[in-house]
């Protein structure tokens, strides 16, 4: 692979902080290799503006490789920029040509607010698990790990889903701000799984319930999120979890039964 | 004082149960009483909270992410071992234990490391109950696969993604507790500080990370579970906000720090590409199940992998270590790879890698998926394609993130790969109970030092940070907290908050005013330098005594001339990543010394004075067979001892030949 060197025009979006108004610095950059991470490319800008006596800019990441869901930029009018099924720390320059101009926001939906430049508050997801998102097994009550077999298809079926790493992109990228997708993916892996049976009435209803008061927005069905989405969790979760939502309020008599 | 490792008494097999025993316990009335501190929400730390929420403790989590979810284990992705000897291929808990404390170089405490292997069931038990979608066969039950430094299958797992499914099940269990009141998460907030208390581990100063207020958080013990330290070399695996700073705070206000200078350097991890690096990321050990490691025979091969023929390759740890080949533990792969590059025969452009080819699996795969499928006589692309597939389900996801940041598709071409710092398996001293030298301070998972020796096996740290978490601190906390039933909350207006307070506004306000020229990072990658060059995967005396100056020199140098923007009382990471590598500048120079004082080899720590003919690590017993603790001094850190004893092996020369 062909190695190279750009210079780059940055929009960037700058906020002080939660109440602050924000609004868009250009930035320059320049020799950015080709086999640089776009967070490394954000590295680079910080510490020119460091050296200039100015306030880097704020943004999350950690594990820088995918996995852990931290980072969380809009870049172009896309939720991790470019590349398909890809988070924004594992995008490499090799995406971008001498003299392009890149344009950086924070997610934007009414349940993340902005806390700083593009850092964004997710807590909401945090509380949407807390609604049900688990299977309720004390430590130290479990039956042997092989005691309940469970199919290869329905293991990786639920594992596919389980893939999720919670980072909003799917609500960033809706117009309704839903997170119908991340919900969907807890729902239909647990659904998949006998472990998951006993509380599968509540935890769907619950949850959804909760994700109503932190401000997310309804399905519409647009597809966006799934197009967004960096793990490619299917929008065929949403009709699972629309399936088990039906049964939850339509049967009646108790859990598991 | 005298180390003491509170071992219980009795035959090995039965000292957990004796412990378990007679264990003092707390009554479900009292523990509504009492507060405990976790600080960190990772395998250990999240287990270990959600555990003492079901218990009825009051529990108050912390952890500097966003969410407690986004802790470092989600990111391991091999797997995590556990002797159930569902492949009925000869294992045990004996056998599990035996090869840990060998992988380990008998470098640590027999005891834990059994119980450990007791322990690793129950793991994967209350995995599976929480809906871990654990990798399965056919007929519905488990899977295994091998790892390194064994010759069982004993390691399970999810895909390349174990960490994350084993932590969303952990985190689920958390916020379960989160739900029922019983605990408190604190995301972005960073434990800057521990409080100390007649003696007592009582509380911590931490930094609100989005408001830049500093706050105070009481208890009756604390546990840190704040993970390794692998960040201190700046390039590691580890992800970007690793860091020393819970324990190493905590180390200066009591809590001995042991065998610092155990590093677990990762063989098969993507090589440095250039020095806008921000961090190095690992290819799975579990890679070498299939893919074999090979450098041309040749010093300046032209040709491509691909075209270059069998003889000129040099499979060399098929060729130096017969019986184990490619999965041999993980510090003889790193240093072989290291040999071989040293010598000139390292690929790439840059010369510091080696390849991981899989081109002889997919074959393989190909052929018995055609055979499976009663094709007859498939042709070659049809044994390519079904390869690819098997190779696909095993290791998709690595693959993906290979070419995603190299460009290269690794079905096509083999992986280049270098060793990188991954894993620390030193941290705080902790006795069996996991109590620090202070007392009511507790330390699990990869924060403290236990279990894993002077090197750690793949598989093992999730096994170790769950079994901590789950199985072990549970029960400990609660002969501790015994005495404590009687004691009030913990006031946080007592002068001992309002002293480590002000230590902490004043460190804060030192570096906010040296106002220099050059930013963290840069002090960052000099720290991390000059600790791969002289105390990474080689290390000797006339090296390490130079770093130590080195080290003394660029602290200075920090303090004078570093450059912190934006404000205290906001959010301002440039100031958290100041405070962690100000306390990076400390633990190298005590990594250095500590490398230092272990004149012998053991597991990943290579002296270069002390090698076999064959040049394998000499462990040297008669004088080191002990764990180094060191105790914090103003006037400099003095080492203590504990005597490693052997009951049930017999520390032997290590061989994988
Ligand atoms: C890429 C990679 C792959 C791996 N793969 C495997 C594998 O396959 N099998 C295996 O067994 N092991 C593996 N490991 C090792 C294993 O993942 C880690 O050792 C283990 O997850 C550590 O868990 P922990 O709970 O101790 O700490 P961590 O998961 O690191 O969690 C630390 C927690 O402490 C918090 N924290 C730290 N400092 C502070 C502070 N000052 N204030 C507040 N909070 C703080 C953090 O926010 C975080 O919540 C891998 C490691 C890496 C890097
Ligand atoms: S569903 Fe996809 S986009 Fe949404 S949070 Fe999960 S991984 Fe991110
Ligand atoms: S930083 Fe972890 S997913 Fe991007």
């Amino acid at each position: 692979m062909e190695h190279y060197k750009m210079n780059l025009t940055l929009k960037v979006w700058r906020q002080k902080d939660k109440d602050s108004k924000g609004r868009f610095e250009t930035y320059h950059v320049k020799d950015i290799s080709s086999e640089m991470s776009f967070l490394e490319m954000f590295d680079v800008l910080n510490e020119q503006l460091i050296q200039e006596g100015k306030d880097p800019v704020a943004f999350d990441s950690d594990c820088r490789e995918g996995i852990c869901g931290a980072c969380s930029m809009y870049v172009d009018g896309r939720a991790h920029g470019p590349w398909q099924r890809n988070t924004v720390c594992q995008l490499h320059m090799r995406a971008y040509r001498d003299g392009d101009t890149i344009v950086v926001e924070p997610w934007r939906s009414a349940a993340f607010p902005v806390i700083k430049d593009l850092t964004v508050d997710r807590s909401a997801f945090d509380r949407v698990i807390e609604a049900g998102g688990y299977v309720s097994a004390n430590t130290g009550s479990a039956p042997d790990a092989n005691a309940i077999p469970v199919s290869k298809w329905a293991a990786e079926t639920a594992f596919d889903a389980a893939a999720c790493i919670g980072c909003g992109a799917c609500v960033a990228a809706c117009p309704n701000g839903s997170a119908a997708l991340f919900i969907s993916a807890k729902v239909a892996q647990l659904a998949y799984l006998p472990q998951g049976d006993a509380e599968r009435k509540t935890r769907v209803v619950n949850m959804m319930e909760q994700a109503k008061k932190e401000g997310f927005g309804n399905c519409g069905s647009i597809g966006n999120c799934e197009a967004e989405c960096p793990k490619g969790i299917s929008i065929g979760n949403i009709a699972k979890r629309n399936r088990e939502y039906m049964r939850a309020v339509t049967s009646t008599g108790p859990e598991g039964i | 004082m005298v180390l003491d490792a509170k071992v219980p008494q009795g035959e090995m097999k039965d000292k957990w149960q004796n412990y378990k025993d007679h264990c003092r316990l707390v009554s479900p009335a009292n523990k509504r009483n009492l507060e405990i501190i976790v600080i960190g929400t990772g395998l250990a730390g999240a287990s270990a909270a959600a555990s003492f929420g079901e218990l009825g403790y009051n529990v108050k989590a912390f952890c500097f992410q966003d969410s407690p979810r986004r802790a470092h284990s989600i990111a391991a992705q091999g797997g995590i071992n556990a002797a159930k000897n569902y492949s009925n291929d000869g294992d045990s808990i004996f056998r599990l234990f035996y090869e840990t404390e060998k992988g380990g170089d008998f470098r640590s405490r027999e005891s834990n490391t059994y119980r450990l292997a007791q322990l690793s069931g129950n793991i994967i038990d209350q995995c599976v109950a929480q809906g871990v979608p654990f990798a399965r066969e056919y007929g519905g039950l488990l899977a295994n696969r091998s790892f390194g430094g064994t010759q069982v299958s004993r390691t399970f797992y999810a895909r390349g993604q174990t960490g994350q499914q084993l932590l969303l099940g952990a985190y689920g269990a958390l916020q379960r507790q989160v739900a029922t009141g019983k605990v408190t998460v604190y995301s972005r907030h960073e434990m800057l500080d521990l409080v100390v208390i007649d003696g007592k581990a009582r509380g911590i100063i931490v930094r609100n990370l989005v408001t830049g207020k500093l706050e105070r958080y009481s208890a009756h013990a604390v546990v840190l579970a704040s993970g390794g330290y692998g960040n201190v070399y700046f390039l590691s695996t580890n992800a970007m906000g690793c860091n020393v700073t819970a324990a190493w705070k905590s180390h200066k206000r009591g809590a001995y720090f042991a065998n610092a200078c155990y590093t677990q350097i990762h063989p098969t991890c993507i090589p440095v590409s250039g020095d806008y690096q921000s961090k190095l990321t690992l290819m799975s050990e579990s890679l070498r199940n299939d893919g074999r490691i090979w450098v041309p025979k040749n010093k300046d091969e032209k040709r491509k992998a691909s075209e270059i023929p069998p003889e000129d390759r040099d499979y060399y740890l098929e060729r130096r270590y017969p019986s184990f080949g490619n999965l041999v533990p993980r510090d003889v792969a790193s240093r072989a790879a290291k040999e071989r590059c040293d010598a000139g025969y390292g690929v790439g452009t840059t010369k510091q890698a080696v390849y991981l080819d899989f081109a002889e699996a997919i074959k393989r795969y190909g052929k018995m998926e055609a055979h499976k499928a009663a094709i007859e006589n498939p042709d070659e692309q049809t044994i390519r394609n079904l390869g690819m597939g098997v190779v696909k389900d095993k290791y998709g996801n690595l693959f993906a993130m290979y070419e995603k940041i190299t460009g290269e598709n690794p079905y096509e071409v083999p992986m280049r790969i270098y060793p990188a710092v991954h894993y620390t398996m030193g941290g705080l001293w902790v006795d069996y109970e996991l109590e620090t030298t202070l007392p009511g301070l507790f330390a699990i998972g990869e924060c403290n030092f236990s279990d894993h020796g002077a090197n750690r096996l793949g598989a093992s740290s999730l096994m170790q940070g769950l079994a901590d978490g789950y199985f072990i601190i549970p029960y400990t906390i609660g002969n501790y907290l015994a005495d404590d039933i009687k004691t009030p909350a913990i006031s946080t207006k007592h002068p001992a908050f309002d002293e480590v307070e002000k230590e902490v506004t004043e460190r804060i306000q030192k570096l906010m005013n040296i106002k220099g020229t050059k930013s963290v990072d840069h002090f960052h990658k000099m720290l991390g330098k000059i600790m791969w060059d002289k105390c990474g995967m080689s290390r000797n005396e006339k090296g390490l005594t130079e770093a130590i100056t080195e080290i003394q020199q660029l602290r200075e140098e920090f303090w004078k001339d570093l450059r912190i923007p934006g404000e205290i009382d906001s959010m301002n990471p440039e100031l958290d990543k100041a405070q962690r590598v100000a306390d990076f500048m400390e633990l190298g120079e005590l990594m250095c010394r500590d490398a230092l004082d272990r004149k012998e080899s053991c597991g990943a720590h290579f002296r270069e004075e002390s090698q076999t003919p064959e040049g394998e690590a000499l462990r040297i017993d008669d004088q080191f067979s002990y764990v180094s603790a060191w105790e914090y001094k103003k006037e400099g850190e003095e080492l203590h001892k504990e005597n490693l004893t052997f009951e049930l092996t017999h520390p032997s020369q290590r061989s994988y030949k």
